[in-house]
Parts: C-alpha cells; structure tokens; sequence
C-alpha cells in the first residue's frame, strides 16, 4: 500500500542530467528524509513544475506524470518550495485563502491550520514581506497544507532560518506528523535533524540513490559517507 | 484656463480606461500589448458595425460589444500570445506589432480610410454640457466617461481586492509558479486577464468614437498615450493609472491652448519628465545622488561616533 | 607548455569575408554597367540591410529594444537640410548631418539608457515624437506638407543616382565593418553579457553605462545615415514619413524574419523584406496585412528567423564572432 511511488525517473537541465533513474516508495503517513545533489530537481519534478524527461509518478494509484502542477494539486501533492515563495504583497489570511480555494477539499481549513500552527493566529492581516523568515516558513508550510494534500514535499523549511525558529518549526512539523494523515517527503540539510524527524531517509549522489533505508539500521556515519560520496565511487560511471 | 484643467482631468477618465487594460496586461501576463490601440480602434469599428448595420442603439451596441472583445482577447491570449512569452521580451513586441499592422490594415481592406464617429448617433450627447457655477462648462459625455471609468475601476479594484479570481490574478502576477503550487492554473488566470483586457480596450475605442473621429490607422497614437498614462501613474497600480490618465489628460489640455501640436507635445514632455524625475529620485537613493551623474568626486562619509553601550536587540 | 591555441577565424570566416570583398568591388562598379533602375532598387536595399544591422546590434547584442530609432533617421535627414539651406553641398551635409544625428544621441542616451525594458522602448517612441513635432515647428519644413532637398536638383539626375548609391554602399560597407569589428572586440562580448544579465556583468567590473551607449550611438549613428540616404534618393522630407514608427516596424520584421543576436540574420532579413516590398508592394493594404501575419507566424513557429533556424539546423556560421580553442594532434603541431 504506497501513497507515492516514484518509479524510474530521469530529470535534467539542459544537458545536465540532475536525476537518473530514481525509483523510491512511500507509505502513507510516512516521512522520507531525502538529501543530495539532484534533491531539488527531484521535488521540481514531482511537483510538477519540472519536465521529467522519463519515469513515472504514482500517487495513490492514480498516474500524476502528465499533470501540470496546478493539477497535481488537486490530485494531492503539495510542495512547500525552497525559499518559501509567498505572494509578497498578499496578506497572510490571503496567502493562505489563495491555496484554500484553488486545492482539494478537505479537513484542513482556515481554522484548522491554524490550529497546527498557532504563531499564524496573530499575523493573518499582515502582508507577507513584512514577516520575518520563520513566519515566512510557517506560512508557507501553512499554504501548502490548505490544499489538503495527501503528500507533502517540504524543501529545505530550516534554510536560512535562526537555530530557535528551526526548533519552532519543528515541534509544529512533529505536530504534523503525529496526526498520522499526511505523507511527507523532507529535504534538510541538518543531518541529525533528518535522521530524528524522518521514518526513512535517501540519499543522493549525482543524482542516483546512493542509500536508502531507516536511519536507526543506517547510521549517521553512513549517511554522512553517502552524502559526500565517500562510500560509493565505485557506482559513479561516465 | 479652469476649462482646460476640467478637461483635462475628464478625459483622464478616457485615458484610465483605455491604460487599465495596458496596465493589467503588464502587471499579470507580463506581456506588453502593442496592438492594445489597435484592438480599441477595432472594438470601435465593431460599435459602429453594430450601430450602422444592425441598427442597435449606440449604448445597446456598446454592452453587445464588451463581451465580444472579451472573448477576442481570451482566444489571443490562448492561441497568440501565450506561445510567445517563451521568447523572452522581444518576441511579444514584435508579435503585436504584427498583430497591429494586421488589424490596422485589415480594418482598412474592410471599413476603408473614411474616418468615422459615433458622435451622430447619440444625439446631442458628443457636444452638449452642463452648466456649472462660475460660468464652467462642462461636457456631458466627458462626464459620462469619467464616471464609467471611475466605476470600472472601481469595480476592477473590489474584484483584485476580494474575490476569488482576483486573488488567483494577484497571487498570479506576484509569482506565478508559486501560484501554480499553490493550485491555480496560471494560463487560465492570464487568459482571463487578457479577456479583461481587451473588454476594456473596446470600451475605451467606443468611447474615443463618440468624443473624436477615429480611423483604421488611430491605433498607434492611443497606445501611446495609454502608456504614457501608465508610466506616469506607475505600474501596478490601477488608481494610479487613473491618476496617470489624469495627469495626461490635463497636460494636453493646456498643451492645446497653445497650439494644435502642443496637445501631442505636452503630454509627451510631461511623460519624459516623470520619468526623468523618477531616475533623478532613484540616483538620490542609490548612489552619491546627482554627483555621480556628472561623475564628481563622491566626499567620503563622515566618521561615525562611537557606540554608547552594547543593547542586543533580540531578533527573530 | 600550451596544448591548444586560441582563434578568431574560422576558414570559413575567411572565406566569406573574401567574398564580401569582392562582392564591394563588383557592387561598387555597378553602376557602369546596369540600369538606373538597377542601381535605385540597390540602393533602397541598402537602406533595408542599414535599418536591419543597427536594429540588430540594438536589440539583438545589446539588449536594447527600441521603438523609436526613426528619431535618428529622421533628425539626420533634418539636419541634412538644415545644412543645405545654410550652404552646404548636399552629400557633404548628407554625411555631417548623419554624425549630428549621431553625437544628438549622446545626451539622448544618458537619460534613455537609464530606464529598463518597456520603459526604454517606449520612451524612445516618445522621444522620436517630440523630436518630430518639434522639427515641425521649423519654418523650413513647413509642417505636415514638408519639403525637398531641391540643391539635389541641381545636379545630373544619373549623377545623383549614382552619388546616393555609392553613398549607401559606402554606408553599408562602413557600418558592417564596424559592427562586425566592435562584436568582436571586448566591447562586442562585454555588451552580450550585459544583454544576458546586465547585474551580473555589472558586478564584475563591466561599465554598464559606457558600452550600452557606444551602441546606441553607433546605432543611432547607422540609422541617421539611412535616414539621409533615404532623403537623398526621395529628395523630399515628410516629418511624418521621415520620423514614421513604420521605420521600426520595418526593422523589426527584417530582424525577426532574419534571426536575432546573429551577424548575418538581418542582412538576410533585409533582402527577404526588399524581395517582399518589390514583388507584393502593390497590393497595398492586403500587402501589409500579410506582413503583419508572416511576422506573426515566424514568432510563433520560427522565432529564431531564418538564418537562426538554418544555423541551427546546419551548425554552419559564415562569420563567427567566438573564441575557438584548437587543440592539435600531436605536441609536434605546437608552436
């Protein structure tokens, strides 16, 4: 039973081939921790917003591959991009009704995202270039969960942020991932933090899956060799 | 000297009109329409079409016509000038310029050069006025159009501000791959705006036949002003445009008490000179203001005092 | 010890230019041998390949998209006539009333270079209307009617063809030279940067300002020249001809139908427009249409233009503005 599966998927820039045959599942209500060059690519390309060039993407059964991002949506996969990306001259209230009206129905609702992220409640009415970097974040993890996904794609939410708002955000992320609904595919770059927060992890060299598997059986060693390529240079081939 | 002024500032509202469709064209497709006049010409000829052969009256035709261009502009958008904003800034100029020179010339081939007003059939609607106190006068359709403008606006505004759709073009304009994230369809939002667009090109064309005689080749000289109202209220803003139409409007008035030409040359040097004061105030921010313009020495800042005590401010 | 060497030419470089020059030398001779009508067909060509050139090195290297460059066409054929009413020759006047056009540009660009994109573009527009309208309140010109250079008169209507003829060919050749010269320095690679991201090149050091106006006044510069080769073979000077948009409406097209940021698209532009003017230009209106639609239809389908498009395909580039590095074979090739 897998919310996501990712089967074969080739991606690149040009001639740049940033992801190579990438092929990963995830349970529903799980947290991947996924890390490597070519991570940013693969979020693109599940997203929607990046052509892959071959391979597929299965979410919950239903073939997502042709669908434009707005479509994909309203499939269920939602991504909170890399620097957040709100509307800047929206307010918060706005940023958020915005996804509210153009996502999938659902139990996440104004006042239910809220809820999960309480440091929101008093910032609704002001505009979104006048929040600092944390609320930042917490509006857009708060964006994207109005869209009801059934998949959360969160790139690099601590990326710029000071130590205590990472910690903020987080306990609200923990908050998340307790309710159990909601599968999430996590990009961070703090690797003690990957390995707590996630129920697997992969890892990417050059674009390929250099190691996958839980992070209690792997070990930060390993991860760490995998991240900086130590371990695996025999796989790397021209 | 008053009646130049009131005239000014009423066909501002032609101008608003005509500039609002520009405006949101540039702020949510990022798409510079130079066939916008031309579109106008042709809403108006359609008007005309209406009225002449149809025999609808002015006004019936006008609310007939609207929906039309609407539609004209939701199929440019989706066959034409979507393919081309791929090609950078250069490729949508040159396509409507294309698409300008077709409809110019293809108005020609159908209507002839003739020029042609909507002045005869309204009435007395194109030259009678108002009498105010203090010996004003004041033309009724220049009201009339102000008024419209001011409530389209107006109207335009309410939708951006709270509805769904105008949520959607803004999120759109601000960052539209964001926007697609967050499950909005972005081509259909710049379909949408383009169809706003171009409705309120032909609105603004029918207006221009009731006050002017228009003919196939007008086109040009409207988009250039339209521009200049645009530049001149900042882009973005719709009650700025309102404003620039405005600030046009009463600068070619004056120009014309002078002379027949000054009507053109005011409103351009009135266009040039906000831009100029505009570069003028960002030198003043950016650099050593006007100094470096003339590339004089910029002095070296003063010695900075030392601090008093060390506060930490907490930041989050 | 260097494995590669560094060159500009490419043998096929080599060839064309050789060819160029013997197609000047035969070009320059023409006039013995063909008709007059000949010789004003070519010289109006040359017209097109100058307009197209400079609207190219405008747009298409320097990034600089402007509507308004028959602001320079027409002041330099304004000034031309201001000269000749004061005395002048007239080809004299023709060509120091070009350079006027062309130092007119330095101040004009201090302000228009200034503004970004769409404002540029339209404020050039702008400015090339001020600039007529304020021609127009010269007396010499009497308004909208206009006048004739009428000192051209004077001389031998074949004298005259052939003078304005040499005086286009010699344009051309000069204004070709320069641009392909000034692509080629580090001026030419300099403004490329600048087009492709004028902040980046600006925080390496690149005078941003500087190399956007050697441009724009060498593209004023070629367009003003046009602009009194264009006087001198219609003699008469009509503000609202001379200081048209359809100037850059004309340019446009040439560039587009002949391919943007390349050496050789708008020459090859200019000759399919010319071709086009000759063979259609009688249907009048339709024949304008249907330019506008071609041009429509080569934004959406061929938006590189026709050289664009066969460069592509081909790989072939009769003139290269690059850098090559060549590696030899063996460390025996080495100098």
């Amino acid at each position: 039973m897998t919310m996501l599966k990712v089967d074969n998927l080739v991606a690149g820039h040009g001639l740049l081939t940033a992801v190579r045959n990438v092929s990963f599942s995830v349970e529903p209500g799980a947290v991947l921790g996924a890390n490597g060059a070519g991570k940013t690519t693969l979020f693109r390309t599940l997203a929607g917003v990046h052509r892959a060039e071959s391979g597929g993407v299965m979410l919950d059964g239903l073939d997502i591959t042709p669908l434009s991002p707005s479509r994909r949506v309203a499939s269920g996969i939602a991504m909170v991009p890399e620097g957040r990306r709100l509307f800047a001259d929206m307010s918060v209230r706005e940023n958020l009704q915005v996804a509210g009206e153009n996502g999938r129905r659902g139990d996440w609702t104004l006042d239910s995202v809220l809820a999960a992220l309480p440091s929101l409640k008093t910032l609704l009415d002001v505009a979104a270039d006048g929040l600092s970097g944390g609320q930042r974040q917490a509006v857009a993890i708060g964006r994207a969960l109005m869209s009801n996904p059934k998949v959360l794609l969160l790139d690099e939410v601590s990326l710029g942020l000071s130590p205590v708002a990472i910690e903020g955000l987080y306990e609200q992320l923990a908050g998340l991932k307790g309710r159990g609904d909601t599968t999430m595919i996590v990009v961070e770059q703090d690797l003690d933090r990957a390995m707590g927060f996630s129920d697997r992890v992969i890892c990417l060299l050059e674009g390929r899956i250099a190691l996958e598997g839980a992070p209690a059986a792997l070990g930060k060693q390993a991860v760490t060799e995998a991240y900086f390529g130590l371990a695996h240079k025999e796989t790397t081939d021209a | 000297m008053l009646d130049a002024l009131i005239q000014g500032i009423l066909l501002g509202g032609y101008y608003a009109i005509l500039a609002a469709g520009l405006s949101l064209m540039f702020g949510v497709v990022r798409f510079i329409n130079l066939a916008h006049g031309d579109l106008a010409i042709f809403g108006a000829y359609l008007v005309l079409f209406a009225v002449e052969v149809l025999g609808l009256s002015p006004w019936v035709a006008v609310a007939a016509v609207v929906p039309v261009m609407a539609l004209l502009g939701w199929v440019l958008q989706a066959t034409l000038f979507a393919r081309t904003t791929r090609g950078g800034f250069l490729l949508p100029l040159l396509t409507t310029f294309g698409l300008g020179a077709v409809l110019q010339n293809g108005m020609f081939g159908l209507f002839g050069s003739d020029t042609r007003s909507l002045g005869n059939h309204i009435g007395n609607l194109s030259w009678a006025s108002w009498q105010l106190p203090f010996g004003i006068s004041v033309g009724q359709l220049p009201v009339i159009t102000f008024a419209v403008a001011v409530t389209v606006l107006g109207t335009l505004q309410l939708v951006l501000s709270f509805s769904k759709l105008g949520r959607a073009i803004r999120a759109t304009s601000s960052d539209p791959e964001a926007a697609e994230l967050s499950g909005i369809d972005a081509r259909a939002v710049h379909r949408a705006a383009a169809a706003i667009a171009v409705a309120l090109a032909g609105l603004a064309g029918a207006f221009l036949a009731m006050r002017a005689l228009i003919n196939p080749y007008a086109g040009p000289a409207q988009l250039i002003f339209a521009f200049e109202a645009v530049v001149i209220g900042g882009i973005g803003s719709l009650w700025g445009t309102l404003i620039g139409g405005i600030v046009l409007g009463v600068a070619q008035s004056f120009g014309a008490t002078i002379s027949a030409q000054g009507f053109q040359l005011a409103g351009h040097l009135v266009f040039l000179g906000v831009l100029g004061v505009r570069l003028y105030l960002a030198h003043r921010r950016n650099l050593g203001g006007w100094r470096s313009v003339l590339r004089l020495p910029i002095p070296p800042p003063k010695p900075v005092p030392p601090l008093q005590s060390a506060t930490s401010e907490g930041q989050s | 010890m260097n494995t590669y060497r560094v060159e500009r030419w490419t043998r096929s470089g080599r060839v064309t230019v050789g060819a160029a020059a013997a197609a000047l030398l035969m070009l320059a001779l023409l006039p013995v041998l063909a008709s007059g009508l000949v010789i004003d067909k070519l010289t109006t060509l040359f017209i097109y390949v100058l307009l197209a050139v400079m609207w190219n090195l405008l747009a298409g290297y320097a990034g600089l998209v402007s509507v308004g460059q028959q602001a320079f066409f027409g002041v330099g054929g304004y000034l031309a006539l201001r000269l000749v009413d004061a005395g002048m020759a007239p080809y004299l006047a023709l060509l120091v009333g070009a350079a006027g056009a062309g130092i007119a540009a330095i101040p004009i660009s201090t302000f228009a270079l200034r503004l970004r994109g769409g404002e540029f573009a339209i404020a050039m527009w702008v400015i090339a209307e001020v600039l007529r309208i304020v021609v127009m309140f010269d007396p010499l010109v009497q308004g909208e009617t206009g006048t004739s250079l009428l000192a051209l008169n004077a001389l031998d209507p074949e004298l005259r063809r052939n003078l304005t003829y040499w005086l286009g060919l010699g344009s051309v050749a000069l204004m070709l030279s320069a641009t392909f010269w000034l692509l080629r320095s580090r001026i030419g690679a300099t403004a490329q940067a600048i087009r492709d991201d004028e902040e980046a090149a600006a925080s390496i050091g690149i005078d941003v300002m500087r190399i956007k106006q050697i441009i724009f006044v060498l593209a004023a510069f070629g367009c003003a020249l046009a602009g009194t080769i264009w006087l001198a073979s219609a003699i008469t000077f009509l503000p609202r001809t001379n200081f048209g948009v359809q100037w850059t409406v004309f340019m446009l097209f040439m560039v587009l139908v002949g391919g943007l940021k390349t050496f050789e698209g708008p020459i090859v532009g200019a000759v399919l427009f010319f071709l086009l003017q000759e063979i259609f230009g009688d249907f009048g209106v339709w024949y304008l249409t249907g330019l506008g639609a071609i041009a429509v239809g080569f934004a959406l389908y061929l938006p590189d233009g026709l050289w664009g498009t066969w460069r592509q395909r081909t790989g072939i580039d009769l003139l290269s503005g690059g850098f090559m590095l060549r590696w030899p074979l063996s460390e025996a090739n080495d100098e």
